[in-house]
Order: structure tokens, then C-alpha cells, then sequence
């Protein structure tokens, strides 16, 4: 089997994009659950820069410019969501998903 | 045969060239995926941030690669500067007792779940871009230097950054207020909205 780049590098990201997925699900852990959110952005990013690379339109800077817009969006996210936890802390003093389900009260 | 023995040097060292780029690629892939792995896996919420700082290096090693630098040290600069700070202040705030900070194990068959439902995602993926006949590109794009970034920021995207910035002003603002309000016990008593006191967390 003859692999191009391109496709290998697909193949990482969706890997990275699994992990963490399967953290986001199996782990009880606000926090983590964040992480694993934030694993599979960066996941997404991955592709973009690869189907950049490896683009037929050379010197456009399409991607990169796609990639810099969602970094500072996930920052946003990661920042209000780590917000949202300590709220939820605050509201009864522990981050369990399986408890945290009220918004109010 | 000069000629002949030069274009074949010359596309030996084109393999060989390709060849430490893929090894390059793997050892990258094989980085963060083992980081981002372990930390997803570790029982010890400090330990698992720190790894996943090492897993972000990772991607950021991989933009390096693909000839986007810009894009690697925003990625450096955001996630291993900001986001981990973020996440590890979260972890310090928000735990009773250091005993805390080693999590119970999670119910067995969430776990199996996950990893089910992960793994049906992770062949479909594969799958779907093994059978995909991928057109790539020979010629190398040529990596946007700063000044070009920076003129399209300026020209085309300028809307586009406007927004971004507005987004990350009510973002901000708003984990502000989020995190800072404090619930009192007599209910109703606090103000309504706003970021209330200046009380440390």
C-alpha cells in the first residue's frame, strides 16, 4: 500500500481526534472533558494545515488564515468553558459531569 | 551518463529527503498521540494537564513541519502559554484537598463505551481516507511569510478580525463575570448581572 503525505497526515488527525473524543466520553471529569474538546480542535486544525500543504492552489494562505482564526475561537471557548467549571464548583463544591445537571439551583 | 548519474543522485536524494520527512512525521504523530493517549488515561488531573501540554507541542511541531510557522508559534504562544495556564489554575481552583486531585475511576462501562463508539469513529475516518483518491499537489505552496499574513489580515480578512476580536472581548468578559459571581446564601440578594464583587475565588 502506497500512502501519499497527505494521507498520512489525515491519519494522525483523525487519531488525535478519536483520543480525544474517547476522552470526552469516558472520562467524569469536567476539566477533562474540556481537554478532550480541546484535542479534537486541534485535530480539525491539523487538517487544515495539511490540505494546505499539500494544496494544488500554491501561495494562497487560505488555511493558515483558518487556522489562526480558530485558535482564538477555541481560546475563547477554553476560557469561558474553565469559567463555567468554577461556577459550577462554587454551586456544589465538585466537577462531576454526573451531578452537574442542573443550570439552576 | 554524467547527466544521467546526477538526475539519479539527484532523485535518490529527493527519496531520501522524502523518507526523513515521513520519519519525521511519524515520530511527531507517535509524540502526540502517546501524549494525548496517557493523559486522556491518567488518574492524576495535574499529570494529564501537564501531558496534554506536551501533546499541544506536539501539533505545534507538526505545523513546523508543514512549513506554517506563523501558525506554530501562535500555536505555542495560545495553547502551551495560555490555555494550559488556564486549565491548571481550573485543576488548583477547583479541588478540596490534595487527595482530590487523584480522580476515582470512572464506571467501567462508560469506558467500554467510549472506546466502542471511539473506535467505530476512528475506522470510519480511516477507512474513509484510505478508499479517497487524494489528489496532492507536487509543487511545494510557498510558506506565507508575516508580511503576507499581515496584508491579508489587513485586506480581505479585516472583517474577519474585527469579529475575532469582538468575540474574544465578550468571551473574555464573559468567563469574568461567569467566574466571579458569588451566590449568596440569602438568595436574591445579589446584584442582578454584571460582575458583582471583586471577592478572590
Amino acid at each position: 500500500m502506497n500512502l501519499s503525505p497527505l494521507q498520512l497526515c489525515l491519519l494522525f488527525s483523525s487519531a488525535l481526534f478519536c483520543i480525544g473524543l474517547i476522552g470526552a466520553l469516558s472520562r467524569s471529569n469536567t476539566i477533562l472533558v474540556l481537554l478532550g474538546i480541546e484535542l479534537m480542535l486541534n485535530a480539525a486544525n491539523l487538517n487544515f494545515i495539511a490540505f494546505w500543504r499539500y494544496s494544488p492552489t500554491p501561495g494562497a494562505a487560505t488555511g493558515v488564515m483558518f487556522v489562526l482564526f480558530s485558535i482564538a475561537v477555541a481560546a475563547a471557548e477554553a476560557a469561558v468553558g474553565l469559567a463555567l467549571v468554577i461556577a459550577v464548583y462554587r454551586h456544589q463544591k465538585n466537577i462531576r459531569l454526573q451531578e452537574a445537571n442542573r443550570l439552576k439551583g | 551518463m554524467h547527466g544521467r548519474r546526477t538526475a539519479f543522485a539527484f532523485i535518490e536524494s529527493r527519496i531520501e529527503n522524502r523518507k526523513s520527512k515521513m520519519i519525521a512525521l511519524a515520530l511527531i504523530a507517535l509524540v502526540t498521540l502517546g501524549a494525548a493517549a496517557i493523559a486522556m488515561s491518567l488518574r492524576n488531573l495535574i499529570h494529564s494537564a501537564l501531558l496534554l501540554i506536551g501533546s499541544w507541542a506536539g501539533v505545534a511541531a507538526f505545523y513546523l513541519w508543514a512549513g506554517a510557522e506563523f501558525v506554530a508559534f501562535a500555536q505555542v504562544l495560545v495553547y502551551v502559554g495560555a490555555v494550559s495556564m488556564v486549565v491548571l489554575f481550573a485543576v488548583l481552583l477547583t479541588r478540596q484537598s490534595r487527595a482530590e486531585l487523584t480522580l476515582t475511576p470512572d464506571s467501567y462501562r462508560r469506558v467500554i463505551a467510549a472506546i466502542v463508539t471511539g473506535g467505530a469513529v476512528l475506522g470510519v475516518l480511516f477507512g474513509a481516507v484510505l478508499s479517497t483518491d487524494l489528489k496532492v499537489a507536487s509543487a511545494k505552496p510557498l510558506p506565507p511569510t508575516v508580511r503576507v499574513l499581515g496584508g491579508e489580515l489587513m485586506g480581505p480578512y479585516a472583517a474577519a478580525l474585527l469579529i475575532v476580536g469582538v468575540v474574544l472581548t465578550v468571551a473574555l468578559l464573559g468567563a469574568v463575570v461567569i467566574a466571579s459571581t458569588e451566590r449568596d446564601s440569602t438568595r436574591g440578594a445579589r446584584s442582578p448581572g454584571g460582575p458583582a464583587t471583586e471577592d478572590a475565588p
